[in-house]
């Protein structure tokens, strides 16, 4: 027999989920003396412990290939250097994918979630992702004017490097100074001039100066691996560890959320979990919830409270729960360039990941066959060597010996490599629900997938292709690889990029959306979201930038009704 | 908290640079964590020969001679031991490299009147390499080998290539700490005049 075991105290809030949205939800309402219980389903970081920050690949036995050589046979699922990150697959906690879709599911059970190891773009949404004027995904019940803000608080708090550019489809913000382009960079730099493309410093969440207490970046570029001096964004360095020497937070590892317990009214009254240690069932009360599990986990979670008022899941009065699943239309692409071989050796680490980029161009060009638009990220440069980084170079000169060596050298950082980020129109076709057969190790009911690309996404993914071959080309190089299959044109597998939004969106009318326009449950008042669920559409920006711009707003919103009594 | 690294030098050693952030921001476990790490390291690289442990010595001996044609100086960059660990940690390598030298000591035979790979003569091997390390001499008869020669390849390079000597040799400059960020504008000028855009 389960006994439920209640907290002798009730929290102001509860904050569920620790990334991006949780801890600036966990910062805002703290900062503002609110009483906080943060539930996490991983455990505490350690960042002395789980961060393998310059740590050479022959200081450890396997070098990076996992303990049982997992990398060499594809078993691995993310690089064994980089920070705690999840995986697509988490023992005991399945999800089911329709049959004929495909969907891959990322989750991160560790404080801090995604944003240890996450790319750290930080680009803001523009006028025209909030009231697309194509008419082909709804307007968000918010305006650019409105958010400008909060991005401003966002990019001031994290940290977020840019220039003024003045162009629409990249709104400018508040930035640290950006950093020097490689040399790769350079020549991608040259390249896109010939080709009347823009590329410009890029907008990352790195620190090129010390700002609120954080170091500045010491420019090792392994920000993926989690940075000890916390110079590379986290909400767990950053947002969550000041706010347990407050006083005024309580983490709850291990801590997986099963159900929002609501009273005859319709409020929630308290969060009941699962002590993952001692596989028991806890509840702890408050007087509001905030959501922030990661997209699809806060649509799972809201799906799974029912009650006789809320039959459907609660928030959910309707129906658009789990709804309008979106991610990044992915595509890749590299090539070999001749100007970089033989290049002389200098330290090119910078910052980890681009130092420049390519937002998107095309806004309003009609002699397209696809609607919305991508923006291009650059890899290239003398990184750190690691297990496979020469296998192209062996797999196009193959042989061995002295000549081999030769070719190795004569490569090294001679490559460069083009990743196109696009905007997924939502579709009815993609959207997630509660599997009604299948349950995870805590008897919790699991998601089940729908997963679909349109047209427009292929479409999109084809025009990638042609533009990084005109790059690539243009620089003098040679692409990579064999073309992909004319089918799929190469599109990453839905959920690949791990950009997931939607599934709890917000919007102006409570008949089709969850959420009004500070995140809050049109049901439920004193229920917000604060992940990229509440997103209506999935803008060629990455999403996290955003996230944390909403969850502050969304927060001080919650902060001053608490204040008025009105929650 | 202030910058822990000095504003000045642009590269110091990397001792140096990890004591003062563990110094500067109270990281001092993450700090002597990496350092303990590394200092085990050097210890072992100092201690006594390499004890295969699933590999045969026959085996490993055939291994340390075809890594040493793959990437000369494979055996002073601690080639082998890395690709016995691995075989040690799964079968799925194992079978692959016990089974490819088993190809290789056959192959080799048939060629010599019985010699195995490491016995044969140094015209011998290279003829033998000459084949199974290049696609397009795949046939029925050679494909075993040319598949093996592949994984070989691959572990050699990638075991060399992260070991000290390796990551010297192929010029990598980095992991450390910098309090600047700049590009030598030699670099940029070397491309630049090679490009299309020069």
């Amino acid at each position: 027999m389960l006994q439920v075991s209640r907290t002798p105290q009730t929290f102001d809030v509860v904050v569920i989920g620790s990334g991006a949205g949780g801890g600036t939800a966990v910062k805002v309402l703290t900062d503002a003396g609110i009483r906080v219980a943060l539930l996490e389903a991983g455990p505490m970081l350690n960042p002395a412990k789980d961060f393998k920050e310059h740590v050479w690949p022959y200081q450890v036995d396997h070098r990076g290939a996992g303990s049982q050589a997992e990398m060499y046979f594809g078993r691995q699922q993310w690089g064994y250097f980089s920070a705690p990150v999840g995986y697509w697959d988490v023992p005991g906690e399945p999800y089911t994918v329709a049959p004929g879709d495909e969907w891959k599911w990322f989750r991160s059970r560790i404080l801090g979630g995604r944003t240890n190891h996450y790319g750290r773009i930080s680009l803001r949404f523009s006028d025209y992702d909030f009231q697309p004027e194509d008419g082909l995904s709804d307007p968000w019940p918010v305006t650019y004017d409105e958010m400008s803000p909060y991005y401003d608080k966002a990019e001031g708090f994290i940290g977020v490097t840019g220039t003024k550019e003045g162009l629409r489809t990249a709104p400018d913000g508040n930035f640290l100074p950006p950093i020097a382009p490689r040399v790769h960079e350079v020549l991608v730099q040259k390249a896109c001039g010939k080709l009347n493309i823009p590329c410009i410093p890029s907008r990352m969440a790195m620190l090129t100066k010390s700002i609120n207490g954080r170091a500045a970046c010491h420019y090792c570029g392994q920000c993926g691996r989690g940075c000890f001096t916390a110079s590379a964004f986290t909400s767990s360095q950053a947002m969550i560890f000041p706010a347990m020497k407050t006083g005024k937070l309580t983490v709850f590892t291990g801590s997986m959320a099963r159900e929002l317990i609501t009273d005859a009214s319709g409020k929630v009254t308290a969060v009941s979990y699962v002590d993952k240690a001692t596989r028991t069932e806890k509840q702890i009360r408050c007087r509001a919830v905030v959501v922030a599990a990661s997209a699809c986990e806060s649509a799972r979670l809201l799906l799974n409270s029912k009650s006789p008022r809320f039959p459907n899941g609660i928030a959910n009065t309707s129906g658009v729960v789990g709804r309008y699943l979106t991610d990044s239309v992915g595509y890749s692409l590299g090539g070999s360039v001749p100007a970089l071989a033989g290049m002389p050796r200098h330290n090119s680490d910078g910052i980890g990941g681009m130092h420049v980029y390519v937002p998107w161009w095309l806004y309003g060009d009609k002699n397209k066959n696809f609607p919305r638009g991508y923006h291009i990220e650059i890899g290239g440069g003398f990184s750190m060597p690691q297990l496979g980084m020469f296998s192209g170079v062996c797999e196009r000169h193959q042989g061995y010996g002295k000549q081999l060596k030769d070719h190795i050298w004569d490569e090294f950082g001679a490559s460069v490599g083009f990743a196109g980020r696009g905007e997924m129109i939502p579709n009815k076709d993609s959207y997630c629900e509660i599997d009604p057969k299948r349950v995870d190790q805590w008897g919790i009911p699991v998601l089940r997938f729908h997963f679909q690309w349109g047209d427009s996404e292929i479409n999109q993914v084809r025009h990638m292709r042609q533009t990084f071959v005109s790059m690539i080309e243009a620089m003098g190089g040679r692409v990579s690889g064999a073309p992909p299959d004319p089918k799929t044109a190469g599109i990453s597998p839905g959920g690949f990029i791990i950009h997931e939004a939607g599934a709890v969106r917000m919007g102006a009318d409570p008949k089709s959306s969850a959420l009004n326009k500070y995140c809050q449950a049109h049901d439920v008042k004193n229920l917000f979201v604060c992940d990229a669920a509440p997103f209506v559409s999935q803008p060629d920006k990455n999403v996290t930038l955003s996230i944390v711009a909403f969850a502050w707003r969304s927060s001080e919103y919650l902060a001053e009704e608490m204040r008025k009594g009105n929650v | 908290m202030s910058n822990p690294l000095k504003p000045n030098p642009l590269d110091f050693s990397r001792r140096d640079w990890l004591v003062q952030i563990a110094a500067g921001v109270g990281m001092a476990t993450a700090g002597e964590s990496v350092l303990s790490a590394q200092q085990a390291h050097t210890a072992a690289a100092s201690a006594t020969p390499y004890t295969p442990k699933a590999l045969t010595a026959h085996e490993y001996a055939t291994m340390e001679n075809l890594a040493e044609w793959i990437v000369p100086g494979a055996h002073a960059a601690g080639v082998t031991p890395f690709i016995d660990f691995l075989c040690h940690a799964t079968d799925d390598m194992q079978i692959i490299f016990t089974g490819g030298v088993g190809w290789l000591d056959d192959a080799m035979r048939r060629r010599t009147d019985g010699k195995d790979f490491v016995s044969a003569s140094q015209d011998q091997q290279k003829a033998m390499l000459d084949l199974i390390a290049f696609r397009e001499n795949n046939s029925p008869e050679l494909g075993p080998g040319i598949q093996f020669f592949d994984w070989a390849r691959r572990l050699v390079v990638d075991a060399y290539y992260t070991s000290p000597v390796g990551i010297k040799e192929v010029g990598y400059i980095g992991n450390s700490a910098m309090s600047t960020f700049s590009v030598p504008q030699a670099a940029v000028d070397y491309a630049l005049k090679r490009s299309p855009f020069a």
